[in-house]
């Protein structure tokens, strides 16, 4: 064997050399730090936008800082910020979901009906909408994770699926409120309230604060929520690295799907009734993707927080509520929320730089 | 001497491409065997079969004696075998620390652990910092950084103390040099070193000549897919081995493959 200390000749140049390697010592301007600080608190910029406007329209609607106005935003946006909890983990995996919206209203179906079609006792057939909606998350995964399907496509497809057959099981058929409160009350839990000092919160808030708190214990501080930032971030290196990333996925759509099959529960409570047209079905894709990307989480996947998420929820409530106190045209609502996403998205881009 | 590691007829297809035709592969304990070959010689296909990331076709592999087979990496590092994959397999957005303990997490003791599945951060980061510094190999003040924001040299050193800290039986390193510096490919050679003297055997796939001869014991020189030969760094220059592994010239008693 060669000796080791003589062997490459020309590191004898290496002599006399300053011993550091590669230390750095940038000059960071206010810029800079500004980007550091974002890239390592992700939740930052959605927080201070609600902070803005909660003081704009403070300031703007006389009655926007009573307890009642505020409750009410929360109890606008609790479907959403659940389906966001759903959204949140499918994204932070780089992939998408356009079927939560489906999944919520076919669960809500789907425990409705096996109550008052089957007679199943309410508490069962809950059990059985939460079942059959992870399972139907399940399958979005497998889509995913087994045939490498992209995930824009497979949801695609099970939300046109799963909407249709949700009109074709109900036969487009309506549950009355007044029937459900009758026989079955444990399907409008989560619409029940308290209501200390007369303001009305509603159970559907905490359940919705709950399951944000829940999940951001789960993504922060468990080796699965670290795997599901390493999936998102780069698969290739976290199959390395040991983690398994296509049951990994599997998983995160099975429980995006659980979550949405919540949803659909508290959409019970929040509506009364259960209804196979619920607008939810449509639109609840679109709306926890703007809460998401407005809560500042990458599309690109492995970055961001869920609080980021009900920040960008809350930031939706605020806007609608604030913008209708004002009395301004409802349009101005859509109109300064696609302002947002652009906005959030441009930030995400520019804090991403921090690598390069 | 038996070898601590044996490949024997290991065969690795994609297609119509032979990247592993019929190749041996033996490794010594306590050895720094270094793997040469031209591009597409099927270095990384040998590599990635050792370390699970690929399932050979046919053949076999013995570990201790005893035949192995891998179907994922988690088996291969549970077997304590740890690769540096050249692209260091790390999550640019997570710490150091998440980093070095990905896919094998330390919970918290106690009901926060078992029941709440919580991580153990101190004892992680804890133990990261240790790693970091025993290498010596960078100036990093905050163990919680994110990957992207550290230097080629200092990423490529976490992921050397990655594998050094959990590789117990043997580490393999591809192309561990190829992005550094002077100055940093010198620690991570003498980090290669320090790896031996603890009794670990190392496979070392180079492209940098000096450097696979200054630390190797024997050199295996892969060419077509199979083992060429193996040499000493002792016996032939660095010239003969870059002849041998592109085939301009055939070592002693090897016939060129038809």
């Amino acid at each position: 064997m060669t000796d080791a200390k003589t062997a490459s000749s020309f590191e004898e140049g290496l002599k006399g050399a300053s011993e550091k390697v590669a230390e750095f010592h940038e000059e960071k301007s206010q810029l800079k730090r500004l980007q550091h600080w974002l890239h390592q608190t992700p939740s930052a910029v959605p927080m201070i936008v609600l902070m803005v406007a909660l003081l704009v329209f403070g300031v703007l609607a006389e009655n926007f800082f009573k307890a009642g106005t505020l409750s009410v935003i929360l109890q606008q946006i609790a479907i959403v910020g659940i389906l966001g909890c759903a959204q949140t983990i499918v994204i932070l995996t780089a992939g998408i979901d356009l079927s939560v919206g489906a999944i919520a209203v076919f669960s809500s179906v789907l425990m409705g009906q096996a109550t008052f079609r089957y007679g199943v006792p309410a508490e069962i057939a809950i059990v059985i909408g939460l079942i059959l909606g992870t399972a139907m998350g399940a399958v979005n995964g497998l889509l995913i994770a087994k045939m490498k399907l992209p995930p824009f496509i497979a949801t695609l497809g099970t939300w046109q699926i799963l909407l249709a057959a949700n009109f074709i099981f109900s036969a487009n058929e309506t549950i009355r409120s007044s029937d459900i409160a009758a026989t079955a009350p444990a399907l409008q839990f989560w619409g029940g309230s308290i209501q200390p000092g007369g303001i009305k919160i509603l159970y559907a808030v905490f359940l919705m604060i709950a399951l944000v708190a829940i999940m951001s214990y789960v993504l922060r501080s468990t080796a699965w929520g670290r795997h599901v930032y390493a999936t998102g971030d780069d698969p290739q290196a976290a199959e390395l690295a040991g983690v398994p990333t296509g049951k990994v996925l599997i998983q995160v759509y099975a429980l995006a799907g659980f979550f949405c099959a919540v949803a659909g529960w508290v959409m019970i409570g929040r509506f009364g009734s259960v209804s196979p047209t619920a607008s939810t079905g449509q639109l609840g894709n679109i709306q926890s993707i703007t809460a998401v990307v407005i809560g500042g989480i990458s599309l690109f996947g492995g970055r961001g927080s869920i609080v980021g998420m009900f920040f960008g929820a809350l930031i939706v409530g605020v806007f609608e509520m604030g913008l209708r106190l004002v009395g301004t045209d409802p349009q101005w609502t859509f109109f300064l929320i696609g302002v947002l996403i652009i906005f959030a998205v441009a930030v995400d881009q520019w804090i991403r730089k921090v690598a390069s | 001497m038996e070898p601590l590691l044996k490949g024997t007829n290991l065969v690795k297809r994609y297609g119509k491409v032979t990247a592993l035709d019929h190749c041996d592969f033996d490794l010594y304990p306590g050895e720094i065997l270094a793997v040469i070959g031209d591009n597409g010689a099927g270095k990384s296909t040998l590599i990635k079969a050792i370390s699970g990331a690929v399932i050979p076709d046919e053949g076999e592999i013995m570990l201790e004696g005893k035949p192995i087979r891998f179907s994922t990496p988690i088996e291969a590092r549970a077997a304590g075998i740890e690769t540096v994959y050249q692209t260091l397999a790390m999550s640019p957005a997570l710490s150091i620390a998440d980093n070095m303990f990905m896919g094998r997490e330390l919970r918290a003791p106690g009901l926060m652990g078992s029941v709440f599945r919580k991580l153990d951060r101190p004892r992680m980061e804890k133990f990261a910092r240790e790693k970091l510094n025993e290498l010596g190999l960078m100036t990093i003040q905050n163990i919680n950084q994110a990957v992207e924001t550290l230097s080629g040299g200092q990423r490529q050193g976490v992921a050397v103390a990655r594998a050094a800290a959990f590789g117990s039986k043997v580490v393999i390193l591809d192309e561990p040099t190829a992005a550094l510096g002077v100055k940093e490919s010198r620690r991570v050679l003498e980090l290669i070193r320090d790896v031996r003297s603890r009794g670990i055997p190392i496979i070392l796939i180079s492209h940098n000549m000096p450097h696979v001869f200054e630390v190797a014991d024997r050199i295996h020189i892969h060419r077509l897919g199979k083992r060429l030969c193996v040499i000493k760094p002792g016996d032939y220059s660095m010239s003969d081995a870059v002849a041998f592994m592109t085939g301009a010239k055939l070592p002693e008693g090897v016939a060129e493959p038809a």
